[in-house]
Order: structure tokens, then sequence, then C-alpha cells
């Protein structure tokens, strides 16, 4: 029962993070690798103001989203100067900046060592620490950034970003901010994520820079086109499909040594039948190419 | 007021060495239409580039209303009432055409993140309002039938009408287009001309980038020739088909 909930918890975690990758890479098409990024600064918020300075966990919450927020809005800026191929590189070079600090910044991070011992959350006088009660607390946050997201790129505003994603000259000759969307939807992303962190890191209670590295990243984007970009019922099952699927590769008596490099190859192939089969992934009603005009 | 409702003055652009635009200037009176015409990289969809800030010039002014336009960004300018059509159809394929024209207003409050959870009420009132007028635009232009299929369904000619309607939307009282009428069939054309002097009788203005002289002597008020980024001539339709400098440009 235990382990069933551990693995809810997990698919939990890793919807917040797809749901919020997907406003931008599949319904703004940008193709973002530094959301590990994001999500490691929300855990360390939470681990670090808890430990050093007491803060209760709800507060440290809020702490990352801010946080996060403010680092996205400089990396977002910089990063969308560059267009297409050249931002998922501009991307990538943030996500190895923010992995590097969290493993070099010792006084701060305590680097490759990691943070141990990080305090169960009390919220409003309810102190969480069987599965059960994280069940529900991750359950709460990924039923909040699945009904947040849903409700924004279905509004006016979501329209816009996918027109954004479609033809962005078009977007800009309607009078568009095109520049002041893609970083708004860039910027939530990265707060939705940090979220995502507080959450893992008071379940887990020790966090160290391997758990945030572009493998991670990459991992999230696979959840996103897997499951359908543009679509977030698609990251919800894009989730569930691949925290399950290599979990079951334990009732097959593997050997934890291998079974952990038979996963790699499973996203890969995975990744490719997806592009081939079924570019629009399990749910999602588009492909990653935009359409004719533009080729 | 009249004279200076839209003027461009001495604009000048090259790309590595080659002129675009040189020492370009003209003006558009309220509720006139001017073609803009001239061979094949005379500089016009370059012109359009630079007033809508897609562009900027290397030196020159462009002043709407007493406001200048360089410098400023696109969005901006569609606001102050400039809007544009493109020479290669653009439009959101994958999206319904109604919503294509939805896309193009520019009054929706709910295109703002914040109003989305403070103004949601403003944002759905807004948008059931905008729908009525949407299906009002395309039933003039008749695609209202064709509303709620996917734009990419629709022929190349009625691509062109929607994305003409879609400028429209945007409720300018500048617009700026660029071979409105290229490849269509002639009753498509009736139509778009139609449209277009519509928009004058609403004491809208129009720049008509066409190579279709019949359309342009048919539609215009004015006519404005330009080659290798200069303005050779201008005048009345009649005037600037019988100037021999347009003559000896087209021949060269």
């Amino acid at each position: 029962m235990n382990y069933l909930l551990h693995i809810l918890i997990l698919i939990n975690i890793y919807i917040v993070l797809s749901v919020s990758l997907n406003l931008l890479a599949g319904y703004t098409g940008l193709l973002s690798i530094c959301q590990a990024a994001f999500y490691g600064v929300g855990a360390y918020a939470t681990a670090l103001l808890s430990l050093k300075a007491g803060w209760p966990w709800l507060g440290t919450v809020a702490f990352g989203i801010i946080i996060s927020g403010v680092i996205s809005v400089g990396i977002g800026t910089a990063s969308l100067r560059f267009r297409d191929d050249y931002f998922i590189i501009a991307t990538l070079a943030f996500q190895v900046l923010l992995y590097s600090i969290m493993q070099n910044w010792i006084d701060l991070t305590q680097g490759p060592l990691g943070v141990s011992g990080i305090p169960q959350p009390l919220i409003l006088g309810w102190q969480v620490s069987s599965n059960g009660g994280f069940f529900l607390l991750s359950l709460f946050f990924s039923a909040l950034t699945f009904l947040f997201v849903r409700r924004i790129v279905n509004a006016p505003y979501g329209r816009v970003l996918q027109a954004i994603r479609e033809d962005d000259l078009f977007a800009l000759s309607l009078g568009k901010n095109v520049a002041a969307y893609k970083v708004s939807a860039f910027v939530i992303g990265a707060m939705l994520a940090a979220i995502a962190g507080s959450v893992y890191a008071t379940y887990i209670t020790y966090i160290d820079p391997t758990s945030f590295t572009v493998n991670e990243s990459i991992f999230i984007l696979a959840i996103v086109i897997l499951g359908g970009s543009g679509s977030v019922l698609g990251s919800l099952a894009g989730a569930v499909f691949l925290v399950v699927v290599p979990e079951l590769l334990r009732f097959l008596g593997m050997p934890s040594s291998i079974s952990a490099n038979i996963r790699q190859i499973l996203y890969g192939t995975l990744l490719v039948v997806c592009m081939m089969w079924r570019p629009q992934g399990l749910i999602g009603k588009y492909s990653f190419q935009k359409d004719g005009s533009n080729r | 007021m009249t004279d200076k409702w839209f003027e461009i003055d001495g604009l000048n652009k090259s790309f590595d060495g080659l002129q675009a635009l040189a020492d370009f200037s003209c003006s558009v009176r309220e509720g006139e239409i001017v073609g803009l015409i001239g061979p094949n990289g005379a500089g016009k969809t370059t012109l359009f580039n630079a007033i809508t800030g897609f562009i900027t010039p290397d030196a020159g002014n462009v002043t709407f209303r007493g406001v200048e336009l360089i410098g400023m960004p696109s969005h901006e300018i569609v606001t102050l009432g400039i809007a544009r059509t493109f020479q290669e159809l653009r439009l959101i394929r994958r999206m319904t055409v109604i919503e294509n024209v939805l896309l193009a207003f520019t009054n929706q409050p709910g295109e703002r993140l914040g109003n989305l959870f403070i103004r949601w009420r403003a944002s759905s009132i807004k948008e059931a309002e905008n729908h009525k007028r949407a299906i009002s635009l395309l039933e003039e232009v008749g695609l209202a039938e064709k509303s709620h299929g996917p734009a990419e369904d629709l022929s190349y000619g009625q691509q062109k009408l929607l994305s003409l309607v879609c400028c429209l939307a945007v409720g300018a009282n500048l617009l700026l287009l660029d071979e409105p009428v290229a490849g269509l069939a002639p009753h498509m054309i009736e139509k778009i001309l139609l449209i277009i002097r519509n928009l004058q009788a609403q004491g809208k203005s129009v720049v008509l980038v066409e190579h279709n002289l019949e359309v342009v002597m048919q539609v215009c008020n004015h006519v404005v020739f330009m080659a290798a980024g200069k303005k050779i001539s201008e005048g009345t339709p009649e005037e600037v088909r019988n100037d021999p400098s347009v003559i000896e440009a087209y021949l060269s």
C-alpha cells in the first residue's frame, strides 16, 4: 500500500512538472529544457528555509514560487531573444548553469552532499507524515496546477499563446505583444515547477543536485511529448504512463542494476515510436511540427 | 489635419548594400484608397514592414495622426490603428475560422493573464459579444457556415478572404493590404473590392499593394508608382498610367 501511494505521489509531482511545461512547450511552442532547474529551485527553497530559518512549509512554497518567478523572468527574457532551436540551446545553458550553482555553491546548498533531514510539513495544524497524507498533499497541488493551466489555456489568453505557437508574425500583426506573452508563459511554467520541488523536498526529506539535472528536464519533456503536447489531459496521461511503466520492470524480477539501464532504453524507444507513429502523443491534437505555411 | 493624417518622410533602408527604400516619401489622407504599384523587388513590402515596425528603417520618419511610429514596437502600432495583411497567406490554419477572427479583436480583457482571475466575467461577456461580431463579419463575406471548421479546410480564396476579415476585425483606421486579390477568381476579387470600398465609405484609409493594374485603376483614388525603392510617379490612376517615366521603368 505504501509503495502504491509512493508511486501515486510521484505521479502527482510529475503531473505538476509536465502540465506546467506543457503550457510552454505544448501551447506556446517554446521547447524549454530547464524545467528541472526550476523544480530544483523550489526544492532548495523549501529545504533551506525550513531547516536553516525554520519557516513553515507553506511559507517556503510561497518563497520558492516567488524566487523561481524572479529567476525565470531573467532567464526567459534572455533565452527568448533567440528563436526556435537557439532558444532550446539557451534554456539548456541555463539548466546547466543552475545545476552547477546547486552543485558548487557549497555554503548555501552543501553541494553534492545534499540537504538531509528536511522537516515534514505542518499545514494549518495538520502534520503530514504518512504516505497517505503526502498523497493528499501532492494530489491537491497537482489538481490545482491542472485546473489552473486548463483555465488559462482555454481562455482568450491561451488562444493567443497557441496563435504564437502557430505563427508569431501573424499574432504580432494583430497587435499581440508576442514577447510579453512568451515571457509570461515561461514565468508561470517556472513558478508552477517550483511547487513540485517543494512537495518533493518535504516528501523525500533529502535532496541533492542529481535530482535536477538535464536528464530530468528531458524526462519532463518526454512526458509532455508522449502524453500529447498542447493537451493538459495528455500531460496527465503521460505522467502516469512514464512513471508507472518503469516500475513494472521491477516485477519482471530484473536486478536493479539492469532495470535502471533498461529504463533509459525504454524512454528512448518510446520517444522514437511516438515520433514515428503518433507524433501528437497519447491524447494530444497536434504534433510539434508547425503547419505547412512556415516550412 | 487631413494633410498630415498619415505621412511617410524620407524612408531609407538597405539590406547588405541593396537599397530597398531610397528616400521614399508619400502621404495618405483620411478615407483615401492609395494604390502602391511597381515591379517585383521595388520595395513595396519592405515599405509595409517599415511602417508596421517589422523592420527598422535606416533613416526617415513615419507619422500617424501626429505620432511618430519609427522605433515603436509592432503591437503598439496596431493599437494606434494601423493593421496589415501579408503577401503570403498568414492565418492560424489549425484553429477554427471563427477563432481566427476572435483572435484578431483587440478589446478582449481575457487576453491579459491577471484579468482571467479578477475580471473573468468581463472576459466571458466580451467573448460572447465578439462571437456575435465575428459571425456577422463572416456572414458579410459568406464564410459563416464554415466558421466552426478549421481554417485549413477553406479554399485558397476563402483563406485570403478570412485573412482580410481578421485584418478588419482589428478595427484599424489605416489598412495596409499586401496583394489581397493575387491569384483569386474574378468573383472573389469582386467580393474583396466591395469590402475595400466599404472601408472607404466608413472613412477608413487603405494602402493597396497590387500587381493587377486593372484592379488598382478601378478602386484607387491615388496611385504611387515605385521602383528600386524610389517613388517614380504619383497622381490619379490616369496620370500614373500615362506617365512616360512609369512606362520606362516597367520596360527597363
